[in-house]
Formats: structure tokens, C-alpha cells, sequence
């Protein structure tokens, strides 16, 4: 009798939680790794077009972004849903882009300074008019290397 | 009166851990930055007179999209999934037709002499053109040159251009050049 009865007592023995921990902290560590840090409040939303012959921005660190597109809806109250440039993290107008390329400029080292690439984050459905805008701006401060951001085309589309 | 050393409990840990992973993956972005690269050409000086470089008529090939993002290319109108074939056919001019671009011997470093073509393709749009369309139509051009470049590749290294060294690359990108020109705007109705 006593064999049965020693299978009852006791119950399940406790799982030890000691090594999960440690199992976070390797999660926490892949993330730190792959991400990186949000520098902007996106102020505007931006839907990048779909494209299927994209690259990949090789330096990030070297990158300048020029965001483009319809206010937040609780920025619209203020500036409306027209269109808008967004620099670091205010509104902005085309004539700023010229003393934002000139500071972004400043942060990157001299050997650097050559490979800068203006990343422009456009929606969509922005017209062209304000595109065209920017790149001019960017051709008179010689800013030439640029890039549309876009996202890959998933299947079916384009 | 030494006492056991009683174990810490670290049940906590983990909750603490997976705190700081939530704020971590909070404040992080994972989007990679993915783009079509371009090279925007230089402000032409302002001192200089405005000879502008004549481009034979047969080794330039006009792509306008205007205000209803409608297409016109070649002289003709057509739809996007079309432009791709057109502006292969431009730039490769197999048959040397006499209205597609010429070609022009070129000594290319490390490969030898090579018929370059002359075509550029020139990209012209409206103030009113969607991003979107304009994104879709240079995409389909750097697909047309993508294509004539792996084309080559295999042809000569047997890889596609991708996957070929930095060197055989340069090789690449100097026979089949990337000219799509992106205009300066002439109507910029645009109050001053």
C-alpha cells in the first residue's frame, strides 16, 4: 500500500524560474541589438509608396530624413491637412531646408560628410509639386545624394 | 551563530527584466530604411551662360506623367506595366535602329571596349503628379536598367549583377550606364 500512496504526495514539483531571467534578458539583448533608437515624433503620416527595385540605406548614421506628409489628425487642428514638411521635430517650410542640411551637415564627420544621403519620407499621395520643391533645394545646397524612401511591394501589388 | 545563507528570491527577476524589454521595445524602431537611391544633378552655376548640352533627338527618350497621372512615353501614351519593355528596348537598341539611341565605343577599365549607349531617359513631371506614380514609374526605369545589367552579367560572369564582386560591378554599372534624368521643373506655377 505505501508504494501507491507515496505517488499522490508532494504534487508537482515546483518549475524553477531562476533561468527565465536570464532568457528575458537574452530577448532584451537581441532587441537591443537590432533595433535602434526612435529619434523623431512623427508628426506627419507617412505611407511610403510600394517600389520593387529598392536598396537598402547603407549608413543610417550618415542619413538626413525630410518627412512629408498630412499632420498627425492632433496637429491637424493647428496646421491643417494640407501637405507639410517635417524637420526634426517641428513644421517646417521649404526655405528651412537649407539651414537643416547646413546643421545635419555639422554633426557628420568631415570624411563623412561626403556620403550624407537625404532620405526623403514622402506619403503617397503627396502631389509632386512640393517634391520637386525640395529637390531643388537640396541640388542648390548641393545635397545630391538622395533617396525615396519606399517599402517593398508586397505580392500582387505593382 | 552562522546562519544558512538563505537564497535570494529571483522570482522578481524576470519580471523586472521583462519590464525593461517592454520599455525597450517601446522606444526602438525596426524599420529598415529601404529607398530608391538617386543622384540629383548639380545646380547648374548661375555666371554660366546657358548653353544647354544639345541631346540628339534619337538618344533621348521622354517620360512625362502629368497631372492625372497618366503616362506618355516614347511619343506614345501608355500604362505603366508597358514602360519597362519600352525603356529596355530604348536603351538596348539590339537592331540599331536609326531613331533609338546611338552607341559609342568606350574602353572600359579591366573589360575591354564595349558599345556603350547614349540613351537617357528623361523624367518629366507635373506639380500635380501623384508621389506615387512618380515612384512607380521610376522604379519600373531602374528595373528596365537592372535587367539589361543582369542580363550582362550573366552573360559575361555568369552571376547576376548582385552577387558579382565590387570590381566586376563597376565593370557593369560603366557598360550599361543608369541615365534617367530627372528635369528641372518647367512649370512651377508656384507663387514667389
Amino acid at each position: 500500500m505505501a508504494k501507491f500512496s507515496r505517488k499522490g504526495k508532494g504534487g508537482v514539483p515546483e518549475l524553477s524560474t531562476a533561468s527565465l531571467a536570464d532568457i528575458v534578458f537574452m530577448i532584451l539583448l537581441f532587441f537591443m541589438v537590432t533595433t535602434s533608437m526612435r529619434q523623431t515624433d512623427r508628426m506627419v503620416s507617412v505611407k511610403t509608396p510600394a517600389a520593387s527595385e529598392i536598396a537598402k540605406l547603407e549608413r543610417k548614421d550618415l542619413a538626413a530624413f525630410i518627412y512629408v506628409g498630412t499632420p498627425m489628425p492632433n496637429y491637424q487642428s493647428q496646421f491643417g491637412t494640407d501637405s507639410r514638411i517635417q524637420l526634426n521635430d517641428s513644421f517646417k517650410t521649404i526655405e528651412d531646408i537649407r539651414d537643416f542640411i547646413a546643421a545635419e551637415r555639422e554633426t557628420k564627420s568631415e570624411v563623412d560628410r561626403q556620403f550624407m544621403t537625404v532620405s526623403i519620407k514622402a506619403d503617397e499621395n503627396v502631389r509632386m509639386g512640393i517634391i520637386t520643391d525640395i529637390k531643388q533645394e537640396l541640388r542648390r545646397t548641393s545635397a545630391l545624394k538622395i533617396m525615396y524612401a519606399a517599402r517593398k511591394a508586397g505580392p500582387g501589388e505593382n | 551563530m552562522a546562519r544558512p545563507a538563505q537564497q535570494l528570491p529571483s522570482a522578481s527577476l524576470a519580471d523586472i527584466a521583462f519590464m525593461v524589454l517592454i520599455f525597450f521595445l517601446l522606444v526602438s524602431t525596426m524599420d529598415q530604411d529601404l529607398g530608391l537611391q538617386r543622384r540629383l544633378p548639380p545646380m547648374p552655376d548661375p555666371n554660366q551662360k546657358t548653353d544647354d548640352v544639345q541631346i540628339k533627338r534619337r538618344n533621348i527618350m521622354v517620360v512625362k506623367i502629368n497631372d492625372a497621372d497618366r503616362l506618355f512615353a516614347g511619343g506614345a501614351l501608355m500604362d505603366i506595366s508597358m514602360l519597362k519593355d519600352k525603356a529596355k528596348e530604348f536603351l538596348l537598341n539590339q537592331a540599331d535602329d536609326e531613331s533609338l539611341p546611338e552607341k559609342e565605343e568606350k574602353t572600359i577599365e579591366g573589360f575591354g571596349s564595349y558599345q556603350v549607349s547614349k540613351g537617357v531617359i528623361s523624367l518629366q513631371n507635373t506639380r500635380g503628379t501623384s508621389y506615387n506614380a512618380y515612384l512607380r514609374v521610376q522604379n519600373e526605369l531602374v528595373k528596365a536598367v537592372n535587367e539589361i545589367r543582369d542580363q550582362f552579367s550573366i552573360a559575361n560572369f555568369g552571376k547576376v549583377y548582385a552577387s558579382l564582386d565590387e570590381d566586376k560591378q563597376r565593370i557593369v554599372r560603366d557598360v550599361i550606364p543608369q541615365n534617367i534624368s530627372e528635369a528641372d521643373p518647367k512649370d512651377t506655377g508656384r507663387k514667389k
